[in-house]
This record gives C-alpha cells, structure tokens and sequence, in this order.
C-alpha cells in the first residue's frame, strides 16, 4: 500500500505546477500552509454561537436531532466526529484508512491525481477530509452532515473525502462549507470521491458559504454502479471570490443514473465556473443536469457536458440563467456528445432578464414591482428535485430561503 | 366639478374620450364609457376592433400606452396608476393567455390574499381545481383550465370590478356551468329572494361590478348583465340592451347593428 501512495505522490509532484483546464490560475504561495491546532469538542453545542450561525447557513444542524451522524473539520483539524445510526459510518479519512487497508483501493481512483495543480496540492498538503459509508443495505434514517469551517483568515484548507454507498444501501448527506465571520479570504481544495455500488442510492446535498474573497477549487468524481443513482445537490448563493468546479459521474453500470443540480447566485465580486459532467457508458443508464444561474453584479459561467457513449441512453442538460443587474455575466456553456446513433440527449439553455410579462401579470394581481420580482426569482430558484426526500428538499429549501433575504 | 357629479351618480368607472396605442399604433379612440357600481356590462365587436386594449388599457399595462382622455375609477383618476395599484383599489383582470412562471404554484397565488388552508380547498374545489393547486403557476394548463385558474384566483383577490375577456371562450359545456355560476357569483348577479325587498332594491345593494367580452353570448346565459357596447375599429359604435345587441349581430352582423343603432 505504501507504495501505491508513495506513486501517487510521485504523479503529484509533477503535476504541481499544472494549470486547470477552467477558472482564473491561484498562486497558492499566497495562503498560510499552517495553523494552531483546534480541540476536538465531543459536544456540539461547545461551538460557539457565531460559528453555529455560520454553519447553520451551510445546512448544520446543532441539535443533530435530525441527523444520523455529523464530522466537523475546523481549519486543518477535526474537531467532531460521530455517527449515531447503526450501518452509517463517518470518520475522519486518515482514521478511516488506517483501519481499512481496502480504502487505499479507492484513493485517487475516481479524481486523477495529476488532474491539476489542485489535485497534486490536495495530494501532497492534504490535511484529513471525511470519510462517509452506508454499509450493504442500509438505509439513513436522517442525513449525515459534515461541515468543512474556516477559521483562520488566509489558510489553505486541502481535504480529501470519500464516500461509498455499498450494495443496496441508501445514503443521504448534507455538507456545509463556511468561513467565520472575521475570514475574508483563504484557499479550500477539495477532493471528493464517491463510490456508488449496486442498487445504491446516495443523495448529497452541498452547500457553499464561503466570504468575499475566499478561492474555491473542489474536485470531485464519481463512479455510478449497475442500478445506482447519484443525486448532487449544490447550493451557492453567498458571495465568494473565485470558485471553479466541474464535478465529473461515470455512469458504469446498467441502468445507473446521475443528477446535478446546482443553484448559482453571484453577487457583485464573485466569479463562479461551475459545470457538471456526465458520461453514460452502459446501456440503459440516464442523467440529467439542471442549474439555475442568478447574477446580481458578478460572473457566472455555467457549464454542462453530457458524453453518450453507448446506445440506448438518455440524458438532458437544463441551464438557466436570470440576469439581475448589467454589471453582471451569465455564460452558459451546455455541451452535448453523442457516440452512437440511439443516444438520445437534449439539453434547453435560456439566459435573460425576469420577462415582462410575468411580472406584469403579478402586478396585475396586486402584487408591487418588487414583491412580484421577489416571487419570479423564488420561483426560479426553486426547482423540484425528482428523488430528493421531502425531509432534504426542506433543507434546501430552507438554505435557499436564508439567503434569498440577502439576494432581494 | 365632473369627478363629484359622478361619484354621487354612484359611478365606479368613467372612461372619457380614452385614445389608446400599442407599439405607435393608435387602436382606439374616442371612447366614452360608464359603469355604475353594481353594474354588469358586455362588450361586443368583431376580430381586431380593439375588446382586449380597452381591458388592458384600463387594468393599466403599460405596453397599452393611453395617449388621451382618462379613465376614472372610484372618483379618482388612474391613467397614470401603474398596474399594482389598480389591482388594490380594487380592479382584477381575467388573463386570455397567461405566462407560466417557474417555480410558483398556483396555491401560492392564493395565500397572496391571505387565504388559509381550509379557505383554499374549498374554493378550488368549487372550480373543480384542487389537484393543480400545486403545480407550477399556469404550466401546460389547458384553455378551460386556464379559466378555471384565473377565476380561482380572481375569486381569492375579490376585487370590485372584474374584466373578463371572453371567460367563456374554449370550455366546454359542463365547464361553462361551472364558471358561469362562479362569475355570477362574483358580481353578485344573483338576486336571492328577500322578504319585503322587491327586485329593484335587491339590484341597488350590489356593490360589484364587470366588464365582459363575449363573442357567442353564452355567458349572458348565466350572468345576467345590464347594458352592452359595440365596439368597431377602435370606437364605441353602440351601447344599449345586450340581448337585443347579441340578436341583432348574430342575425344580421356587426355593420348592422351599429346601423341600427345610429337611427
Ligand atoms: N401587443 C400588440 N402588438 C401589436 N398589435 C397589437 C397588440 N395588441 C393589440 N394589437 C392590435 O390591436 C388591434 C386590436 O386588438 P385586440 O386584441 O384589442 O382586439 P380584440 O377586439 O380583442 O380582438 P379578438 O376578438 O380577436 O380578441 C389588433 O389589430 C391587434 O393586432
Ligand atoms: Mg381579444
């Protein structure tokens, strides 16, 4: 096994100075590699009062009542860690792969690790990252949460997670990202790779609250199984300085399936570059991404790649975006790619200002400019999420809301 | 001087030499018109001569520009009161063909004027709409689902003079009942026998008022209305008692009746 690591590193190394295919080039030299360790707190409600506001917004729940497990990273240490459903484990990655050998398999096998310069610092920095599994055929009764803070202003925080779903299970989890309050910039490379087995089912619903200038560079994968389905989530509507990701899902087996779905805002400062790309290479698989898009003042790029490789697929990309105020940018870049004559991808792209008519029509009703602006843009936001159980959509929800007040 | 002489009249709505346009082309003009709080009227005329701009110009949509004369509503002057505040004195438009809007569900529309729960079962249920009050605002709903949707909301928003463009038009018959018993209902159309009232005094206690486009007149069938108007190319060309209007252009065309009229 050491060995195996001992190559990725190797592979690392050369890919240090790597550019990334996408977003603005990060000189990661300007973030502090260090920091004090934080205390490991065996109570959630030690936390303060600030910090639980903050990751509160990213979808943490204190109370953990409704949760089957929570991990807490603070800076470069993990400060909690528990599960408290029978079947479900969390833990934190460097634990996690010393007491599972097998767990090395999975490492840099869905992400390559020469990806770009973020992966080889992932690589090389990485300082803990989560571990979450569902064992065969169990079920979360409540979502698992884990929260990545920053506390320190200007550190780099570089995490590596993995999750598996293994057979016939069915897992649903929450991830906030926050910064405290004080923290006004810093670095989060993040590796996420998830690892979907037969018949499993994995729900993850991520949420970003990062500050104005902090750089974001997650990279995550996933590998879909025969008869697994992959929902993601993702939720950005605070501001932040440059965030690009292009999670990519491998739709392996028979009948798998992936869906994105991703709600962008971008205040005046903010550069967001996010896609999602899926590649269908079994029969029978299905994928669809969606994203709604919503600039008042900063740039969004949003992209979406679908690859049908064998016949008898389907997919469809969905890419929205409202234009809110003329210093801002929405460029929707929706990519369809087919290999075979009985693939059958459609995508529907739409960028613009709220119509007329549609506000018009709740004026009409009573409703003042800015109330029916409000409702439009609510309304937007909101998409139904085909598969998400009710219990999440309400946290999504609920995220959505908390931040549509700063937004209108 | 007018504004007072009208409101004592009972006036609600007094259109005075209103001339319309919509994109620089003049679609109306020279129309007078008055509604008196209580009031029902239809208005008829054929294809293109202006029904649906007198509507809108006077709900206040800004893409029908009124380049004279005014609209007065409730003794005051609206012509230049933007759309929202028409709607909160007290005007509701029914929609011919209204935008779908992502995300909102028809439900929603309904909680705008503060119904509860139990409130906005029961009136879908009378409009035989319940299981779309959760669907996304006006997504995919057929032509008489449409109606139905605005009349749900109307019924909810309640206001006190209703503009309905041809509520009739694309439902069918068991679904023209329905809606015509709801729109009879909204303009307090029906006259409930009442101990020691006649008719007469029954009639003066209505306090709700409409403007109705109708082509076939099968909504005169279930609300009874007071007076209609003609309408041909852009003017009012007649006005008078709407049974005998309907008769007259069913049996012997539009250009006809405004003849008879002028005599
Ligand atoms: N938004 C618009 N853009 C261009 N022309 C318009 C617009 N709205 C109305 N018009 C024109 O104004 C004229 C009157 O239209 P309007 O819709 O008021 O007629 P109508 O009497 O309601 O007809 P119908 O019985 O067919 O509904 C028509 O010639 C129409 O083409
Ligand atoms: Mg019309």
């Amino acid at each position: 096994m050491a060995g195996k690591r001992e190559e990725k590193k190797d592979l690392a190394r050369v890919a240090a100075e790597k550019r990334a295919a996408f977003g603005a080039d990060i000189n990661m030299d300007d973030y502090s590699p260090e920091t004090a360790a934080h205390p490991y707190q065996d109570d959630l409600s030690a936390f303060s009062q600030a910090e639980q506001d903050q990751m509160l917004m990213a979808g943490v729940d204190f109370s953990a009542k409704n949760r089957s497990g929570t991990f807490v990273q603070k800076d470069l240490s993990v400060v909690h860690s528990r599960s408290t459903q029978e079947g479900m484990e969390i833990m934190d990655i460097e634990e996690a792969l010393k007491q599972y050998d097998w767990l090395h398999e999975y490492w840099w096998q869905a992400v390559p690790v020469d990806m770009d310069k973020y992966t080889s610092r992932a690589e090389l920095h990485q300082e803990h990252g989560y571990f979450i599994r569902s064992m065969a055929g169990a079920k979360s009764v409540y979502p698992l949460q884990a929260c990545l803070y920053l506390e320190q202003d200007n550190l780099a925080q570089d995490v590596h997670n993995i999750i598996i779903a293994e057979e016939g299970s069915e897992l649903h989890i929450i991830t906030g990202c926050a910064t405290a309050p004080h923290v006004t910039q810093g670095l989060h490379v993040g590796i996420s790779e998830f690892y979907i087995k037969k018949g499993a089912k994995l729900t993850f619903t991520m949420i970003h609250n990062w500050a104005d200038k902090v750089a974001v560079r997650p990279r995550s994968a996933t590998i879909v199984e025969e008869g697994g389905l992959f929902l993601s989530n993702y939720v950005c509507m605070q501001p932040v300085g440059t965030l690009q990701m292009y999670p990519v899902a491998y739709l392996v087996g028979e009948g798998a399936t992936a869906r994105y779905n991703s709600i962008l805002v971008a205040p005046p400062g903010s550069e967001i570059d996010v896609g999602s790309r899926v590649l269908l290479k079994a029969r029978g698989t299905r994928a669809e991404i969606v994203s709604r898009a919503i600039t008042t003042g900063g740039k969004i790029i949003a992209r979406g790649h679908i690859n049908g490789l064998v016949p008898e697929i389907k997919a469809h990309l969905e890419c929205k975006g409202l234009i809110l105020s003329d210093e801002g940018v929405i460029h929707a870049i929706p990519e369809l790619e087919g290999h075979k004559q009985e693939v059958d991808l459609s995508h529907e792209a739409a960028v613009g200002k709220i119509a007329q008519e549609e506000l018009e029509y709740l004026m009409a009703r009573g409703l003042s400019e800015d109330e029916a602006t409000a409702t439009i843009v609510r309304g937007f936001l909101h998409v139904d999420i085909e598969g998400l159980p009710p219990e999440l959509k309400a946290e999504m929800d609920k995220a959505v809301e908390m931040s549509e007040k700063s937004l209108l | 001087m007018a504004r007072k002489s009208s409101q004592q009249n009972g006036r609600l709505l007094v259109i005075d030499d209103l001339k319309v346009e919509v994109k620089g082309k003049e679609i109306l003009r020279h129309v007078d018109l008055a509604i008196d709080k209580g009031e029902t009227h239809a208005l008829f005329g054929p294809n293109g001569s202006g029904k649906t701009t007198l509507l809108m110009a006077i709900m206040g949509f800004p893409a029908y520009q009124v380049t004279g004369g005014k609209i007065v509503f409730k003794g005051q002057d609206i012509t230049a009161l933007p759309l929202n505040e028409r709607a909160e004195m007290g005007i509701g438009l029914s929609f011919q063909r209204p935008p779908t809007i992502r995300g909102v569900k028809t439900r929603q529309m309904l909680e705008i004027f503060d119904k509860g729960e139990a409130e906005i079962k029961s009136m879908a249920k009378g409009l035989d709409f319940e299981e779309f009050l959760d669907r996304d605002l006006n997504d995919g709903f057929s032509g008489g689902e449409i109606k139905r949707s605005e009349l749900l909301q109307l019924t909810a928003q309640d206001p006190d003079f209703l503009l309905l463009d041809e509520p009739e038009s694309g439902v069918d018959l068991e679904n023209i009942a329905l809606i015509g018993k709801v729109i009879e209902e909204l303009l307090q159309r029906e006259l409930k026998p009442q101990e020691g009232k006649s008719r007469k005094e029954l009639k003066r206690e209505r306090w709700k008022s409409g403007l109705i486009i109708t082509h076939t007149g099968y909504i005169l069938d279930y609300v009874d209305v007071d007076r209609g108007h003609v309408l041909m190319e852009g003017e009012l060309a007649c006005s008078g008692n709407p049974r005998e209007i309907l008769k007259t252009i069913k049996e012997q065309g539009y250009e006809e009746c405004v003849n008879c009229c002028r005599i």
